[in-house]
């Protein structure tokens, strides 16, 4: 079937309209010549960059930076870093809220961040919300912008692209668009209504991959959520690994990369590293743990106890595995995963 | 045969899915409602998850819509933008929202109680994915307790738009023409939608509630459909399945 095309050819040069019907603030530039300015400077060197996940964050985490998660709340997230975050008593941090659950949890918890682009934030889906986390939006502790889990992921795909917005057709008409910095615009060609959303280009993002080799070239087995345009969409990246592998493990599958060395500025292989968040194929979400955080976050006593023991009293990632069950722990996640144990 | 609130919502939202369509769906009783679907109703009723699963043999409820159930042994681990942009494009059929109010055009609250923005009464998690899904779906719908508390027009935040103000207003915001709520199904009643006004109205009423017990629990005046039937209550197979196969270990029955 072949449908007749409208004529939809400009006729005559027409006042474009622009409604700012957003009101909230807008945390990040959008300007895609400043990010080009950037970029243009970022090393392209293809070396090791195996390194801590303590000198990672001391390098490129620094006070008052835009950061940007990756995986989905508490599936392959990048705890390792979030909690050297906290340990380091980094401030005034900007986040954006794509399905934050555990990971924004991590960060208020730690006093961390002072804004945040919201999509979804405070809850841990099925698991009930976090009481403290409520608390320092209720107070008014943290800044907010409204948007939407599609929003945040086109405002990715927009600066991934190397341009400064993209038109979507949501938000429209409801008070989310109307606490948000969003625009709304007429299309050029058929003249109906959109909602400009602006690029957003974080200061640096952290993803947990299934496997890297020393140069960053990253492979991730299931869904990519939105990672694929914030890896491209960030200044900075930190990959955290389960596995490094050697540059030919990369090579033999290259359809399987979906983050290629450039982008990235520091790799660190931390197996489990994802935990207490689940792990596709490797292992499934500690429930009982993540009640824990919850059950913690009830009042600042039992919270203040809960990071001295867990983050702030352990040297790092591996010493909370460890007093959080080990191998033994690991190893019944694993089961868990597969499937082998309810 | 006995069944509590929770598996007559799940059951008579299944008999909304259609074979060989699309749904988009959360954790939860959405998620049981499309399983328990596609066990005897809609066998191509296709499954999605807004993180990226599509089409999985869901072996257990997931906990989070990004956990690796939701793409266990599925046709596609894809991304959020590839579901989203499909929504987007006019090829999700139906999907379901939750939210905490609903006023009687379909408008859905999930982010605030309050009149203060900066300083909410109580903060909710926001919209997520569900105004996206609420902007994109042929066909939204709700399953949820009632009471006159959630069903308010005095509802403080519209995080995802319903029929917003009445009949155009969706067309006249720039949302997708035809789309829009469908069906909202609570422990009471199935209602609708008057495809005039826009407005949200009863079509079935369950086994053992009165009209007056439903005029009670709703925060704003009903329309009653011309054609007002008795919801017919669970088959005896939709029970079993539901229990057996679709939540054997009662994580979403076990809730009412």
């Amino acid at each position: 079937m072949t449908m007749k095309m409208q004529d939809y050819a400009v006729k005559k040069a027409k006042e474009v309209v622009y409604t700012p019907i957003g009101e909230r603030r807008l945390f990040s530039d959008p300007d895609a010549d400043l990010a080009r300015e950037y970029f243009q400077h970022k090393s392209r060197r293809k070396v090791d960059k195996t390194t801590t996940v303590a000198e990672a964050v001391t390098r490129l985490v620094s006070d008052g930076a835009y950061m940007g998660v990756g995986g989905f709340g508490t599936n392959r997230i990048p705890t390792a870093v979030l909690h050297e975050i906290v340990r380091r008593r980094k401030k005034n941090l900007g986040l954006s809220g794509h399905t934050a659950t555990h990971d924004f949890q991590i960060l208020v918890a730690g006093k961390c961040i002072d804004r945040c682009d919201v999509a979804y934030i405070i809850g841990l889906e099925a698991r009930g919300l976090s009481k403290r986390a409520r608390l320092a939006v209720e107070q008014g502790e943290i800044e907010i912008t409204e948007w939407t889990n599609a929003a945040l992921a086109w405002r990715y795909k927009a600066a991934a692209m190397g341009i400064s917005f993209i038109p979507a057709r949501c938000m429209l008409g409801t008070d989310t668009a109307k606490y948000s910095a969003a625009v709304e615009m007429e299309c050029p060609f058929t003249e109906k209504k959109y909602l400009a959303l602006p690029a957003l280009f974080p200061d640096l993002a952290m993803i947990h991959v299934h496997r890297a080799d020393v140069y960053g070239n990253c492979q991730i087995d299931g869904i990519m959520v939105s990672d694929f345009d914030l890896a491209r969409a960030s200044k900075r990246l930190i990959i955290t690994t389960e596995r490094l592998v050697p540059e030919e493990v990369i090579r033999r599958e290259p359809q399987r990369t979906v983050i290629p060395y450039y982008l990235v500025d520091a790799v660190i292989e931390v197996p489990y590293g994802a935990y207490p968040g689940n792990m596709a194929y490797e292992y499934y979400s500690d429930e009982e743990h993540l009640q824990e955080w919850l059950q913690a976050d009830q009042s600042p006593e039992t919270l203040d106890q809960f990071l001295q023991r867990n983050i702030y009293g352990v040297k790092d990632f591996g010493g909370y595995l460890e007093i959080n069950g080990g191998m033994d722990r690991m190893a019944r996640l694993r089961r868990q995963e597969t499937l082998l144990e309810k | 045969m006995e069944y509590n609130r929770m598996e007559l919502m799940i059951c008579l939202a299944s008999r909304f899915l259609e074979d060989e369509k699309l749904v988009v769906v959360g954790t939860g009783a959405p998620c049981a409602a499309a399983m328990l679907a596609q066990s005897l109703y809609a066998p191509n009723l296709m499954i999605m998850f807004e993180a990226g699963g599509i089409g999985p043999l869901l072996p257990s409820m997931p906990i989070s819509v990004g956990d690796s159930r939701t793409f266990y042994r599925a046709l596609a681990a894809s991304s959020m933008p590839e579901v989203m942009e499909t929504c987007q494009r006019g090829m999700v059929d139906y999907t379901f929202l939750g939210g905490a109010q609903i006023d009687m055009y379909g408008n859905i609250n999930s982010t605030m109680i309050g009149q203060n923005y900066d300083r909410p009464k109580v903060r909710f998690p926001g919209s997520g994915g569900a105004n996206d899904l609420a902007s994109f779906c042929w066909r939204v719908m709700m399953i949820t307790v009632q009471d006159a508390r959630r069903f308010t027009n005095n509802i403080d935040f519209v995080t995802s738009p319903g029929y917003l103000t009445g009949k155009g207003a969706r067309e006249a915001a720039g949302l997708p023409p035809g789309s829009g709520p469908y069906k909202v199904i609570t422990d009471l009643c199935v209602l609708g939608f008057d495809a005039q006004s826009k407005r949200m109205q009863v079509e079935s009423i369950h086994p053992g509630i009165s009209r007056e017990h439903i005029i009670e629990n709703t925060g704003f005046e009903l329309l009653w459909s011309a054609e007002l039937l008795a919801s017919d209550p669970p088959t005896a197979a939709e029970l079993k399945t539901l229990r057996d196969k679709v939540d054997p270990y009662r994580y979403i029955i076990g809730r009412s």
